[in-house]
């Protein structure tokens, strides 16, 4: 069974049909890129997926044992989040929230989990320093750690790369291969096609209904991919 | 004004009161501050105060004399839910929200405390708390007690909650944390905090208490929990300098106790600046961190 099967989903927002008849299976290790235009119902379909917001038709089956609250979620920076005063450690360590059950203070687990997270992400260094005084590409990286200590299995990205320029973005894709190669499944919501195409295994095109759904060199072939990527290269 | 000071030297009992009520206030005032400031809520604070006025003016007609926190918590939570409501489901603008209730609130009260015996003095303690911190009752101070104590132990036990749903509410409710459940809380929270923080400094003021200690706490630290002890440290201490200054130099302890506020905010504000001037000195290079250790 696959890891998330979305079956004949149709999504709302504010009363407005924003997508429908969206099926499809992600498996475990795969690289999802979910693109398409503002108002294609991308973001609205992730809200979804993270139980967020409800579907307004068909359903959203989590296979392999995974648990809905067990999604790594990086969201789209806030503008309250820029000058939190909050440490790298602190923010990273929130990541645990989902399955530490009622403690009131972190444990030793919470700890080991985080310090490997921030390890991996190269945050080590950095764990005391304040969130709000590092660059974009770090802060962006302390989401990524603190998503990997709500997940073991899945994580889903909106736009992670907004605002990061062309160096700090290829360093964070590469981030994002290495641990989609020690098996994390990956879903990003990117509107930059040409960039998901590149890093992605598969693609969903979603312009309120799938345009496209498979491989991502198959996504390069089809007419959908071939308009696309040539509207973007003029 | 020399009345107010001889009252609280010559009976030891208000004077206990008194430093009961404001140490409890002060330190919850300021733990909840830190969140509502970070959640850009300060305002509800505010607006919550001058429903406490109008609250306390219904208390008086009805003439509940000392058990006028009895009749006003119930009223400013109740407006505290229906603010977070608004607030959360967009149903309105915030700020236009607030803006409605707190006039509303004012209007309402200033017409209710006509029918009280002492009018104009009754809106004068209510609104600056004139005389308000020699006029605590027994009663004022235990339901103190017990409701900071909640305010307290639900603040730490929920202290890292609180951080997650404050820094990102969206990861938080995708997590499975009930984000809307804290929003209420720290509604309800914030409400029994304003009733018990206006016997102190008045409905105009007791805002202050909340936001001043984080606003001057966030200049100086930059970690969450450092802000959150610096915060309830700073409001310890202009309590305390705010209120035995006031009876030194013999004037209301409300204005007294904001002002030195005011004092504190502006040398955090020097310190973080020239924190700020002496960091730039000391690293002119940047260090550039290594992006990954796989």
């Amino acid at each position: 069974m696959a890891l998330i099967t979305f079956e004949g989903v149709g999504l709302s927002y504010g009363g407005d049909n924003v997508a429908h008849d969206v099926s499809f299976a992600v498996n475990a290790g795969e690289f999802w890129g979910i693109v398409g235009e503002n108002g294609s119902g991308k973001t609205t379909l992730m809200k979804a997926l993270l139980g967020l917001i409800p579907c307004a038709s068909g359903r959203i089956v989590m296979g392999e044992g995974l648990k809905p609250n067990e999604i790594g979620y990086l969201p789209q920076q806030s503008v309250i989040q820029k000058d939190f005063p909050a440490s790298v450690e602190e923010v990273v360590l929130s990541g645990t929230i989902g399955w530490r059950g009622l403690k009131p203070f972190y444990g030793r687990r919470e700890r080991e989990r985080a310090a490997k997270s921030m390890d991996m992400l190269g945050l080590s260094a950095i764990k005391n320093r304040s969130y709000q005084e590092l660059s974009g590409g770090q802060q962006q990286r302390v989401l990524l750690a603190r998503a990997l200590c709500a997940t073991q299995k899945c994580i889903v990205l909106d736009e992670p790369t907004t605002g990061l320029d062309p160096v700090v973005t290829a360093e964070f894709y590469q981030l994002l291969h290495e641990i989609n190669g020690q098996g994390m499944t990956v879903i990003m919501v990117s509107h930059d096609i040409e960039e998901a195409v590149r890093d992605c295994s598969h693609i969903l095109h979603l312009s309120c209904h799938p345009l496209f759904i498979g491989t991502a060199s198959d996504y390069r072939n089809s007419a959908v991919g071939r308009k696309y990527i040539k509207e973007r290269a003029v | 004004m020399s009345t107010i000071a001889s009252i609280f030297q010559n009976m030891p009992e208000i004077m206990t009161r008194a430093i009961v009520v404001g140490t409890l206030v002060s330190v919850c005032a300021s733990l909840l501050g830190v969140t509502l400031v970070l959640k850009r809520y300060s305002m509800i604070g505010d607006g919550l105060s001058h429903v406490g006025f109008g609250a306390l003016a219904i208390a008086t007609v009805l003439s509940a004399g000392s058990a006028s926190m009895a009749v006003s918590l119930p009223i400013v939570m109740a407006s505290a839910f229906a603010l977070m409501w608004l607030t959360e489901n967009r149903r309105m603008q915030g700020d236009a929200a607030i803006a409605v209730l707190s006039t509303g609130a004012i209007a309402i009260g200033t017409l209710l405390f006509r029918f009280s015996d002492n009018p104009y003095q009754d809106i004068c303690n209510s609104l600056f708390g004139t005389a308000s911190m020699a006029l605590l009752t027994d009663a004022d101070m235990w339901i103190t007690v017990g409701v900071s104590t909640a305010v307290l132990v639900l603040f730490v036990f929920f202290y890292t909650r609180i951080f997650s749903v404050t820094f990102d509410s969206s990861f938080a409710k995708a997590t499975g944390v009930r984000v809307n459940a804290y929003a209420m809380m720290l509604a309800a929270l914030t409400a029994v905090t304003v009733v018990i923080g206006m016997k102190m400094v008045g409905a105009i003021m007791v805002s202050g208490l909340i936001i001043f200690p984080a606003l001057s706490a966030m200049r100086v630290a930059k970690r969450f929990k450092s802000v959150v002890i610096t915060s309830a440290a700073l409001s310890l201490g202009c309590f305390f300098i705010g209120f035995f200054l006031s009876l030194l130099i013999e004037v209301q302890p409300g204005p007294a106790i904001i002002a030195v506020h005011v004092l504190a905010f502006v040398v955090c504000c020097i310190v973080s600046a020239v924190k700020t001037r002496v960091k730039a000195r000391k690293n002119r290079s940047i260090v550039v961190e290594p992006p990954c250790k796989a």
